[in-house]
């Protein structure tokens, strides 16, 4: 665990940052320090270790555990351009029973829409307990003034979202003007009031795991309950090294000031396997603290459909097709 | 194929592999086993395909579906008569792994090669006729009309016969695919060279990768697994000739998503028979629309 030696404060302050790292969001130089006092990722290594995590082999009854925890983990997202309410009352009563065959199929943790759609998932999912996420600060290209960016942010959390997924600025980012971005997601924060926040980094356009490990660490200073992979707009989305970098940075976090942030890879995890190779992942990286869709979640929509076909296999012995679930 | 007389030059023990989506993967098992020919000696090893496999090979029948049933029927045809070109242009190869497989003299193995190529043929000409012969326009009492059009069913397992290990497995496979189906076979578990030498010469013969997708090994690791899967749309039970037992079983496993079943015979037929269009039409579905004359 490199981190602990460069952050030389181990103590924390629940709801506060420690001094160590108080003082490292103080300026732009003081935070470019900072960030970049981070140890490099190891390219290599993180891959290789990524990809060896995803040889382990998961069977039967281990198999159904995970199944059901990557259903209850799910963010059922839809997010295009030709969104309608019909769509949305559709996917959100997808996510309070996902197999309408099977009573004892767990509900997915949340419907992710446009802010626009926010009222209508909100009003069929009702008291059910599945959350409304909404996208929000100028999604996915995360190009406008700060004050639109927060206005879309209110609107969302005005007709009822109970989780904000914000894009970071790339451009920002990129160019090194680091305080600006955490400057923005501190607001974004304060925008949101009581849902919780997750910051979207768009990885996929970030080049650099040194640089994933920089946003992971600048966005968990700036208060964010989740830092999240990808818009899905965006090819690569999620990766398995990506992920890997993240969920060693959540650790790393909790480490140095005692606060858990939760983790979301979005875009490209389309099958079981995946999702229990990310599973396995969180639980040697991150731990079992993670595996809980409280801290971790999969942003996706093709996904459930092969998580469902999984588990009616296992537990009917047959192999099921795409003929049986919903097209969405 | 005939041992080396020299020898100092070491024998390649050629371990064949399944294949599947227009690839040649190993079986996800990892496990093979030795094929001999009719005397027992050793020919070459062969996969084991796992149920895991047979998923991967519905799976990749599946992707092909679209492509291959969207094609003129011209066009399969044509792809169909390509693959009689390919297989005769392997004619030598054929010959000798029939030969040796199903311990038949020369000529027997060359006349089973030659009819295959000509079964394919046959079927190749069917590709653009079967619509006329069960399709048509029917008479109705009315200003309408009213069109009945055969339909590929979409997936089709093919558990391939044991003894006829080309010409048996031609005249299987053909027919599912003319329509416009995608198919995956399960070879004769004795004698699968001649159905991993087809593999060879689908993947070189324009067939779409996935359309025909071949597993060996044994029935008993694949076909129920066939038989019951949900997303497979009918299922050939040839190969299970001479064991009511396991065709019954694998019939009442089909009947869970009402699959099209063609049944097992008593015995393996005489394949050097005209087929008729038996084979085809079992795994076409009618449909039949109203529309109406005029405006």
């Amino acid at each position: 665990m490199p981190v602990t030696t460069v952050v030389n404060s181990a103590s924390s302050s629940a709801g506060g940052l420690s001094p160590a790292l108080a003082e490292a969001t103080s300026s732009d130089s003081a935070l470019r320090r900072f960030l970049h006092g981070l140890p490099g990722v190891d390219q290599v290594g993180a891959e290789a270790r990524a990809a060896g995590l995803g040889t382990r082999s998961i069977k039967t009854t281990a198999k159904e555990f995970a199944i059901d925890l990557a259903i209850r983990m799910v963010d059922l997202t839809t997010l295009e351009g030709q969104d309608t309410p019909g769509k949305v009352r559709a996917l959100a009563s997808k996510a309070m029973r996902p197999d309408p065959a099977d009573q004892t199929c767990p509900q997915v943790a949340a419907v992710c829409v446009y802010p626009d759609m926010v009222a209508v998932a909100k009003e069929t999912l009702g008291a059910s307990g599945v959350h409304v996420a909404s996208v929000a600060t100028a999604f996915p290209s995360g190009r406008a003034a700060l004050d639109i960016k927060l206005a879309d942010t209110q609107d969302a959390v005005e007709a009822g979202a109970d989780e904000i997924d914000m894009v970071i600025d790339r451009g920002a980012f990129l160019s090194g003007r680091y305080l600006e971005v955490f400057e923005e997601i501190v607001a974004v924060r304060e925008a949101c009031g009581d849902a919780h926040l997750k910051v979207i980094f768009e990885t996929g356009e970030l080049q650099t795991y040194d640089n994933v490990r920089r946003a992971s660490w600048l966005a968990m200073m700036a208060g964010a309950h989740f830092i999240k992979t990808s818009t899905g707009k965006i090819q690569p989305a999620a990766t398995l090294p990506v992920t890997l970098v993240m969920l060693e940075a959540v650790r790393d976090f909790r480490d140095v000031t005692g606060q858990m942030v939760g983790v979301k890879p979005a875009g490209g995890i389309r099958t079981t396997k995946d999702a229990i190779k990310y599973l396995v992942m969180v639980n040697e990286v991150a731990g079992g603290d993670w595996l809980d869709p409280d801290w971790f979640r999969f942003g996706a929509s093709t996904l459930l459909n092969d998580l469902l076909m999984q588990r009616t296999k296992m537990r009917t012995g047959r192999y099921s097709g795409p003929d049986y679930f919903t097209l969405d | 194929m005939t041992p080396p007389t020299d020898s100092a030059r070491i024998d390649v023990r050629k371990t064949y592999k399944l294949y599947i989506g227009g690839a040649f993967p190993r079986s996800e098992s990892g496990r093979s086993y030795t094929v001999d020919d009719a005397k027992g000696r050793f020919l070459a090893n062969a996969s084991y395909a796992s149920r895991k496999d047979a998923r991967d090979a519905v799976v990749a029948a599946r992707k092909a579906f679209g492509g291959w049933s969207g094609k003129t029927a011209y066009n399969r045809g044509q792809v169909l008569y390509r693959v009689a070109e390919v297989l005769e242009g392997r004619r030598a190869q054929f010959v000798d792994e029939v030969q040796r497989g199903e311990g038949v003299s020369k000529r027997q193995a060359e006349a089973a090669v030659d009819l295959s190529v000509d079964r394919l043929v046959w079927y190749a000409g069917w590709a653009d006729k079967i619509t006329q012969v069960v399709g048509g326009a029917n008479p109705v009492a009315g200003p309408y009309f009213n069109l009945s059009v055969p339909e590929p069913s979409g997936v089709i397992a093919a558990l391939a016969p044991q003894d006829s290990s080309l010409l048996g497995l031609v005249s299987v496979v053909a027919p599912i695919v003319v329509t416009g189906n995608t198919a995956v076979v399960t070879s004769s578990y004795l004698r699968p060279l001649p159905a991993v030498t087809l593999s060879e010469v689908l993947a070189t013969s324009d067939v779409p990768g996935g359309v025909v997708n071949i597993l060996t090994g044994r029935l008993a690791d694949t076909a129920p697994t066939l038989a019951s899967h949900m997303d497979v749309n009918g299922i050939d039970l040839t190969g299970t000739a001479g064991d009511p037992e396991h065709a019954t079983a694998l019939e009442q496993a089909a009947a869970e998503n009402l699959k099209r079943v063609l049944r097992a015979p008593a015995s393996e037929p005489d394949w050097t028979l005209e087929p008729g269009i038996e084979r085809m039409t079992r795994f076409l579905e009618t449909k039949t629309v109203w529309h109406p004359v005029g405006i």
